[in-house]
């Protein structure tokens, strides 16, 4: 393989099977995710045209949307999200397709069950009806999320029709501070290319500060790049990567992983790769930062005041205001000390076990301030039974934390959990788009799972660097 | 298929930036396995809260040309959304920019997503403003949009206008026809063979 093609080059064209009159690519998917919401109505396709799933072991199914995260006992009672329920289980039998139902010890959000079960590999194509897709691309995979006629194409060819994006790579080298993490970096990077910077591109993250983060925080940077407007993102497979992914239930073992690891390692771009376009930021001016507005890129530090109007571009300030009055802030107000009603921790961005860990230290020995309604969702059953086994759920639940069942919960609220009028919540997941989180005029300030915390105990909006003590920090 | 060359309506405005699928169709209208009756709910939490929501004025009920602004359709990609939005009635968005998934949604569905720069979309928001029967032409053969005695231009990326214009837009013909190159290639992929 030429030394100037950078790791998306290459795996696209290994993938590409061949190009069609439009120009498009016909690309060969390695992995198809799918889940309850945006799989009915595919398969429905399938049985229109009587086609049948080209490689159905290639396809894994798990539910994730919809399921309640307090009682998951069928019939769930939505009526609505039990029908969804029966339709996978119906389709995935009818078609061959493996199920993680709610009954399977290995449910959990699609984002987070891939690459748990070793499913999401370095070198592959990667599709799911979901636009988080793009966490797989932590593995230094090629990582997309479709719409559902996609999905009915990749169920009945394993292939789709796609132009090549460009590639820009987004190097952050240096050393965070204290108490900033991968999800300040990700808000960091989005608040700074704008939320429609990414537009025609795909991401690959380089740099020290991403060759030090474990697997873990590689998919929150990677989760977030389409809020960022990108097409996908992805990190390079090293020796972190090949360390995480050794034993897992669906990579290949013995001699076969060596042989695997050294493909995946041969993936990476090398020195000399060739970018379309490449931009650098430097650690240090990356504080904990937290949304204020009604997209991601509406961001601060957390020691900062939010900017008046006047300071945006013309053609920005109306969106501008419209943010300000939607969410109740005024300009030049700090961020910090705003009251919060509820705060989430969960989503495919930041519900594994390290983001667990990382949010019970600072709650560890604290309590949730009377005025607020918090909750913890795992990403999965088996991240839940892990923080069980090292009591993490005991610290949450001691603190005043509700301790829920996995799922995708207050990230989308199309389950029971959902903000309540004009609720303000600090929240671990990655949209705060209006009405997000179920109330048409719920508020959410997103922050990193550890800010969400340190925003429960004290109620309010907090530098959460003031709670760390300095052994945990 | 059929070949979508030119779609003519009146139009609805809706020059705001950064529209997200989540307010173009909010997740608990999701619950559902088929797209049916997706329409009555477009924008319908930004209707609860704007009794002067254009999806919701008399005037603009027969509309089938959408004028959007930067960055339309960012976030989920919940195919619901240009799904409800056919099913209001949009034939065709005309907007600054769209988010990748929602445009290519909108390509696979047959729905036009031209771009057109921000004065073209400020004239047509003002033409549609002052006279809601106003036609207007989005033409994928020329790139223009006619509306009353004013021409515009507009763009689409090549690859979506000939599927548009040659009826192909719903690439899954073309995807079946591949099964032994499918085939073919999978075999040459490591991991399709377990590293053997």
């Amino acid at each position: 393989m030429s030394n100037t093609k950078n790791l998306f080059d290459k795996v696209w064209d290994l993938h590409s099977v061949k190009t069609l009159d439009s120009g498009q690519d016909q690309l060969l998917i390695g992995l198809h995710l799918i889940h309850e919401v945006t799989s009915p109505q595919a398969f429905e396709m399938l049985r229109d045209r009587g086609l049948k799933v080209l490689f159905p072991e290639r396809t894994i199914a798990t539910v994730d949307h919809i399921v309640p995260t307090e009682n998951q006992a069928r019939p769930f009672a939505d009526l609505l999200a039990e029908e969804m329920m029966s339709a996978i289980e119906k389709n995935c039998i009818e078609f061959g397709v493996t199920l993680l139902d709610v009954n399977d010890s290995r449910q959990g959000i699609v984002h987070v069950v891939g690459p748990e079960q070793g499913l999401t590999q370095p070198g592959m194509t990667i599709v799911c009806g979901d636009s988080h897709t793009s966490t797989h691309g932590a593995f230094g995979s090629i990582a997309l999320g479709i719409g559902t006629s996609q999905v009915a194409h990749v169920l009945a060819t394993q292939t789709m029709a796609l132009g090549r994006p460009k590639v820009r790579q987004v190097v952050v080298n240096g050393e965070l501070g204290p108490g900033v993490t991968a999800k300040d970096v990700t808000l960091h990077i989005i608040r700074k290319l704008g939320v429609q910077g990414g537009v025609g591109y795909a991401y690959e993250y380089a740099g020290e500060v991403f060759d030090r983060m474990s697997m873990e925080e590689r998919m929150t940077v990677c989760n977030m790049s389409i809020e960022g407007g990108a097409r996908c993102g992805y990190i390079n497979p090293d020796q972190t990567t090949v360390d995480y992914l050794k034993g897992r239930p669906f990579v290949p073992q013995g001699a076969a992983f060596d042989k695997a690891a050294e493909w995946w390692l041969n993936l990476a771009s090398g020195p000399d790769a060739k970018f379309d376009d490449v931009v650098e930021f430097d650690a240090a001016d990356i504080e904990p930062t937290v949304t204020w507005g009604i997209t991601p890129a509406q961001s601060v530090g957390i020691s900062e005041n939010l900017a008046p109007i006047s300071s945006y571009a013309p053609d920005e300030q109306t969106l501008i205001k419209e943010a300000f009055r939607y969410m109740e802030l005024e300009e030049n107000q700090p961020i910090k000390g705003q009251k919060i009603d509820v705060a989430f921790i969960g989503s495919c961005t930041n519900s594994r076990i390290s983001d667990l860990r990382e949010a019970a230290k600072v709650v560890e020995g604290r309590h949730v301030a009377d005025h607020v309604r918090a909750l913890v969702v795992p990403g999965s059953q088996l991240v839940r039974k892990q923080a069980i086994e090292e009591g993490l759920d005991k610290i949450f639940s001691d603190a005043g934390f509700e301790w829920r069942e996995a799922g995708c919960s207050m990230c989308l609220a199309m389950n029971p959990d959902k903000l309540v009028g004009n609720e303000l919540c600090a929240s671990s997941s990655n949209r705060n788009f209006k009405g997000r989180q179920g109330s048409p005029t719920g508020r959410t300030l997103l922050m990193s799972p550890t800010m969400v915390a340190a925003a429960a105990i004290n109620g309010c909006v907090t530098d959460v660097r003031e709670l760390l003590t300095p052994a945990t920090v | 298929m059929n070949e979508v060359e030119k779609i003519t309506g009146t139009g609805i405005p809706l020059l705001l930036d950064d529209i997200d699928t989540d307010r173009i169709i909010p997740a608990r209208f999701l619950r559902c396995v088929t797209f049916e009756g997706l329409g009555e709910h477009a924008f319908e939490d930004d209707r609860i809260q704007d009794p002067e929501h254009p999806f919701d004025k008399p005037e603009y009920q027969e509309a089938s040309i959408l004028v959007g602004g930067r960055n339309f359709g960012c976030g989920s990609s919940r195919e619901h959304a240009p799904q409800s939005l056919i099913r209001w009635g949009i034939q065709a968005i005309i907007a600054e920019s769209y988010a990748e998934i929602f445009f290519g949604n909108c390509t696979s569905l047959g729905v036009p997503a031209v771009c057109a720069s921000r004065q073209t979309l400020e004239a047509l928001d003002k033409a549609i403003k002052q006279n809601a029967k106003q036609e207007i032409t989005v033409d994928l053969k020329t790139m223009k949009i006619a509306c009353g005695d004013q021409q515009f231009d507009c763009t689409l990326p090549e690859n979506a206008r000939s599927a548009l214009i040659s009826g192909t837009y719903d690439f899954l013909a073309q995807l079946l026809k591949s099964t032994s190159e499918i085939k073919e290639r999978a075999a040459e992929v490591p991991y399709f063979t377990s590293f053997a």
